[in-house]
């Protein structure tokens, strides 16, 4: 069939090529297809399934919001060489997020695919931690959070390989090797800006000073991930910091950066920061609910689409 | 069994002679994300896949090209199953496959490091490798940027015949 028949068949472009059952134009979209189809999803014996999927939450939420702020560096990084490292680490912290959403579905018995986590939660169903939600700022903002983020991260994965939830363990395998990528890009830009000139130097230190109140989040265990750490499932985040702190010092030291002062207590953190832990309960900044404007809209206002 | 129909082809060499939506110079054999193949006793053909980065858009296409490529060779009820254990490694790109980059310009791959044990080590630059220019073979060659067009390469430019070209990184 000709190209002129689809036009006369559908009276219209977007009709011949929104026609169904053509797997070929997959990138028109043909919708997801669940990233966990055919792996085995049983909750683990002693394990709480809501537990579990909460736990999914905090970890896919987390790489979802940080994906997206990233995203809205594509195209405004220095060079065309940073467009594309930052939108490569932006995709696979997405691809880590959907597993992680999809995985919370199955856990909790809901039955839920990752877009109606995604796409169809308020902010205070959302656990990620405030680190990864705040405003984009200069690029040594960004590349600030990103070397706290994933050296975090990559701390927690690297623990998260044993989990006695072969699902975890698996994503957490594979998101090893896609962070050490990340933590490496941040802690050489941050050589790069803060023992280069005293301007770059300056924004360094300046974002590192703006995301390190919210450190301390990072490593506040949550009753779910203590429970879960007690069932070998999920990791306890108190102790990765020892780990953490010496990385970042290793970088901070080679980009002649100094740590920022720490905040003693919540009550230190500035005023729209919510206090520490809080994130994992559903408690957010507004920054936030301009993500959700932005990553939602487009889902909530046309319900049945799909791409 | 009687012979009143021709014998369908192996479910295997069709699956294996899939190609990859990004890199269509590989089968999804060569790149070894085809993890297995079989027929149950019901005579569904399953294929189980395994995602190069855990973000890697081509998976849905994989899905579906495999599919189509059963049907066409008188297939119907497929399942594509993914598997992410273990996780996918450039160690399982083929022979055929590394000869195959080559020849489109691409560098293959090292055998992907051996982790020490204890924490990941931060890697602040001090490393070199040498990757020779797909184009002219030479080892004067520099990476550009760990992060190329597809999550799983590279970019490098060769300081020899000044051409840019692209690495599969280790992992």
């Amino acid at each position: 069939m000709g190209h002129s028949d689809h036009l006369d068949e559908y009276g219209d472009a977007y009709g011949a090529i929104a026609e169904i059952n053509d797997e070929q134009r997959w990138a028109f979209g043909s919708s997801f297809e669940d990233p966990l189809a055919g792996v085995d999803v049983s909750v683990p014996s002693g394990v709480d399934g809501d537990d579990l999927a909460a736990y999914c939450l905090m970890l896919g939420d987390d790489a979802l919001i940080l994906s997206h702020r990233l995203q809205g560096w594509v195209s405004w990084a220095p060079e065309l060489e940073d467009d594309v490292a930052i939108a490569n680490i932006a995709l696979d912290l997405l691809g880590q997020a959907r597993l992680l959403l999809a995985r919370a579905g199955k856990a909790d018995g809901s039955g839920r695919d990752e877009d109606a986590y995604a796409y169809f939660r308020p902010a205070s169903e959302f656990r990620n931690v405030a680190l990864v939600e705040l405003e984009n700022g200069d690029f040594g903002h960004a590349l600030a959070r990103l070397l706290v983020f994933s050296t975090y991260r990559l701390g927690l994965l690297d623990q998260l390989r044993t989990s006695r939830d072969p699902v975890l363990a698996a994503i957490a395998a594979k998101g090893v090797k896609e962070v050490t990528y990340h933590r490496d890009y941040a802690a050489r830009w941050m050589l790069r800006l803060g023992d280069g000139t005293d301007e770059s130097h300056r924004r360094a230190a300046g974002g590192l000073a703006a995301v390190w109140p919210y450190v301390p989040e990072l490593f506040v265990p949550h009753p779910i991930e203590l429970r879960l750490a007690d069932a070998g499932v999920g990791v306890d985040p108190s102790t990765l910091r020892a780990e953490f702190d010496s990385v970042v010092e290793q970088v901070l030291s080679a980009a002649t950066l100094e740590f920022p002062p720490e905040p003693a207590t919540s009550a230190s953190t500035p005023d729209a920061v919510s206090a520490p832990g809080e994130g994992r309960d559903g408690r957010h900044t507004e920054s936030l609910t301009g993500i959700l404007d932005e990553l939602q809209g487009l889902a909530r206002a046309h319900r049945e689409a799909t791409w | 069994m009687t012979t009143a129909h021709k014998a369908l082809p192996d479910v295997r060499t069709v699956a294996e002679s899939v190609t990859d939506p990004e890199l269509p110079m590989l089968t999804l054999a060569d790149l070894g994300v085809l993890r297995d193949v079989w027929v149950t006793h019901t005579g569904t053909v399953v294929v189980s896949i395994t995602p190069t980065y855990s973000g890697c858009p081509a998976m849905d296409a994989m899905r579906d090209d495999l599919r189509r490529a059963l049907r066409d060779a008188g297939y119907h009820d497929v399942e594509v199953r993914t598997v992410l254990e273990p996780a996918w490694t450039t160690d399982w790109i083929s022979a055929a496959g590394h000869v195959k980059l080559a020849r489109a310009g691409i560098s293959p791959p090292h055998t992907a490091p051996v982790r020490a044990a204890g924490p990941v080590q931060l890697d602040l630059g001090g490393t070199v490798r040498v990757v020779r220019c797909p184009q002219c073979g030479s080892a004067r060659t520099e990476e550009q940027s760990r992060f190329s067009s597809t999550a799983c390469k590279s970019l490098w430019r060769c300081r020899s015949c000044l051409e840019p070209f692209e690495h599969i990184k280790e992992i």
